[in-house]
């Protein structure tokens, strides 16, 4: 299996007026192509920091970082962008749907940004929204779907672009139990198909989905417990 | 870019009274310029038609003594060193290119012992060549006009203007009717008008005094009768026709050099055309000045309506930060954003400088209907002010477009 994400040795710190604050600490991890991982830890523990330099919206401070095979560390915003724009999709608690766009649209967007034509752009839009179950619902906007729904329409909006990776952070965390199970039989559907999945969590039943867990405290990247 | 217009506008749409709100600085500049500006052209053009007079292109050569002191050209002989005008010299300026026309004549403003039965004729008298009633522009309305034998056999004969027709005949038909000039019996056998100078558009009581003479009329003899009843052979003013409004200065002063070559001897005169595009310009110069003064004041206030529109940007670009850190998570590079704002901008700006635009020249023409300031709508200022209204959007959208552009996404993203 080829990896699709090689982390050594990564440290993030920031300057906290005299002192450095180390968020992350030589942080060491690698996911094979089309895995299914989990990183758990509570707040605080530097998982967002983690899911932020996976996602390439942040640089690491140290260390290396190859993303399908490319060194991001060194990527100035530009290339970053588009690391993220063909690379990454992401998942985010609170969905983040533009509210005035139709869920169409917003599935659109990243396609808009790799400067797929409009005809295209909306055939994998309305292809990846029938993927999530929500073909009929294509013109509606935010504030006329259920959580559940909104954040399907970001699942859709995340794999419209055929990602490496699927960046989930705490996809279940906005929503009931109901949608929440729903979301996470999607995530099933999405790893079955062969995409890599990293799954970032505070909440162990969530996490449990996944095919691995690895945990996060104080910066320190532990376990790697194999799961089912 | 299609799609950020298309997008501005929907934002714009979705914040109407906002945007309207922003917009009217704008709005407000932009039509009091193109208020004043249509105002300035109305009058130009009018000052232009009025004393050129429009399609007829005649400039008046007159003889001028070269160190500026006044010659009078009327009531007596012909000075010293001034030749006449004949057919001959006529024939002459007929070469001139671009001059398609030339007539001679003299002329008293106040034609003395002129009398209808018992009634004086208060006026002016012109003693004309064939060629002057087609190079001014005059129209036969009854009777005939001047012929070959009038000139030839010395005939008494004399045609008036509608005005003296007014003046002198108080409704009574003129045709035939016999006038005295000097003692002598001359027949009335035309009435005729002036077509070119009868679209004057007064607007004022000095409109009036500069456009038109406030005498009873002019009436016309043969020039070849003009001293059977007066004495003098005076000198002579040419008019002639240009080709074109543009050729008139050209013209006017190749004739006068031609003129004073052929009938002038010595230096003390010459002829010298009126330039009236001088003229006009002049006029059109003291009209401007101080609506210029106007535009740098609704100037002030583009610059205001422009902090207006940055204002709004800014309070724009904070409340859609998240927006904008989405829009970065999943690949939007800060060129893209900084276009969309800039974009967003310059469609709020135009669109203002288009109502603006509409709004001013409903406010030239109210004002024109209200007031009677003439306004003409001229398309390219029309065309430059949208433009400059986008300039000041994209000018004023700079600072909060590049703030967007800047937003780190993973903090815009916490931002609630």
């Amino acid at each position: 299996m080829s990896m699709i994400l090689e982390m050594h040795d990564i440290c993030k710190d920031y300057p906290m007026g005299k002192s450095v604050l180390h968020v992350l600490n030589n942080i060491d991890l690698s996911v094979e192509q089309g895995e299914y991982l989990a990183i758990m830890g509570p707040s605080g523990s530097g998982k967002t920091t983690l899911m932020n330099v996976i996602g390439c919206l942040d640089t690491p401070t140290s260390g290396s970082y190859l993303l399908d095979g490319v060194d991001v560390a060194g990527c100035s915003d530009n290339k970053l962008a588009d690391i993220r724009n063909k690379k990454i999709g992401f998942v985010f608690q609170s969905f983040n749907l533009l509210p005035k766009m139709t869920a169409l649209d917003n599935v659109a967007l990243p396609l808009l940004y790799q400067g797929v034509k409009r005809k295209e752009r909306r055939e994998r839009a309305a292809e990846a929204l029938e993927m999530v179950g929500l073909g009929d619902r294509m013109n509606f906007k935010q504030n006329q779907m259920s959580g559940g729904q909104c954040q399907r329409v970001a699942i859709a909006r995340a794999m419209a672009i055929n990602p490496g990776i699927l960046l989930a952070d705490e996809p279940t965390g906005a929503l009931d139990s109901v949608s929440g199970a729903a979301v996470m039989d999607l995530f099933h559907q999405i790893h079955e198909r062969g995409t890599t999945i990293i799954m970032i969590t505070h909440d162990r039943s969530i996490a449990e989905h996944a095919d691995r867990i690895v945990h996060i405290r104080d910066g320190i990247l532990t376990g790697g417990e194999f799961d089912a | 870019m299609l799609e950020n217009i298309g997008l501005s506008f929907q934002g714009i749409w979705n914040h109407k009274t906002r945007s309207l709100l922003t917009m009217l600085g704008i709005i407000i500049g932009i039509a009091a310029i193109i208020t004043i500006v249509s105002t300035i052209k109305g009058t130009n053009d009018q000052i232009k038609q009025n004393l050129i007079g429009s399609g007829n292109n005649v400039v008046t050569v007159t003889i001028k003594s070269t160190n500026d002191s006044y010659v009078d050209l009327e009531y007596g002989p012909r000075p010293e060193g001034v030749g006449v005008v004949d057919d001959e010299v006529i024939e002459g300026l007929l070469e001139i290119e671009n001059l398609d026309a030339a007539s001679s004549y003299v002329s008293r403003s106040w034609a003395n012992g002129v009398y209808y039965k018992n009634t004086a004729f208060e006026g002016g008298i012109n003693g004309i060549d064939r060629n002057y009633f087609s190079v001014q522009g005059y129209r036969l309305n009854y009777g005939r006009m001047f012929v070959d034998d009038d000139f030839k056999q010395h005939k008494k004969v004399v045609i008036i203007d509608t005005k003296a027709m007014r003046s002198v005949f108080d409704g009574a038909d003129p045709l035939g009717a016999i006038m005295e000039f000097m003692g002598e019996p001359f027949t009335v056998v035309g009435v005729v008008e002036n077509t070119s100078k009868s679209n004057v558009v007064i607007n004022s009581v000095n409109d009036y005094y500069t456009y038109t003479d406030s005498s009873g009329g002019t009436v016309f003899m043969p020039i070849d009768t003009w001293s059977v009843c007066y004495k003098y052979d005076e000198p002579r003013t040419v008019v002639v026709k240009a080709s074109s409004t543009d050729e008139m200065t050209t013209v006017g002063d190749a004739a006068a050099n031609y003129l004073t070559g052929a009938v002038i001897t010595g230096s003390q005169y010459q002829y010298k055309a009126d330039n009236l595009l001088e003229q006009a310009s002049e006029l059109q110069a003291l009209s401007q000045s101080t609506s210029q003064q106007l535009i740098w004041i609704a100037g002030i206030s583009l610059l205001v309506g422009g902090i207006g529109v940055m204002n709004i940007m800014l309070v724009s670009v904070s409340e859609r930060t998240r927006e904008i850190g989405l829009k970065k998570a999943i690949g939007a590079k800060k060129r893209r954003i900084l276009g969309q704002f800039l974009t967003e901008a310059a469609v709020l700006t135009s669109l203002g400088g288009l109502l603006g635009v509409l709004s001013g020249i409903g406010l030239a023409k109210l004002l024109s209907n209200v007031i009677g300031t003439p306004a003409a709508i001229s398309v390219p200022s029309c065309v430059i002010a949208v433009v400059f209204s986008m300039v000041i959007g994209i000018v004023f959208g700079l600072i909060p477009a590049v703030k967007a552009a800047r937003l780190n996404p993973i903090e815009a993203l916490r931002r609630d």
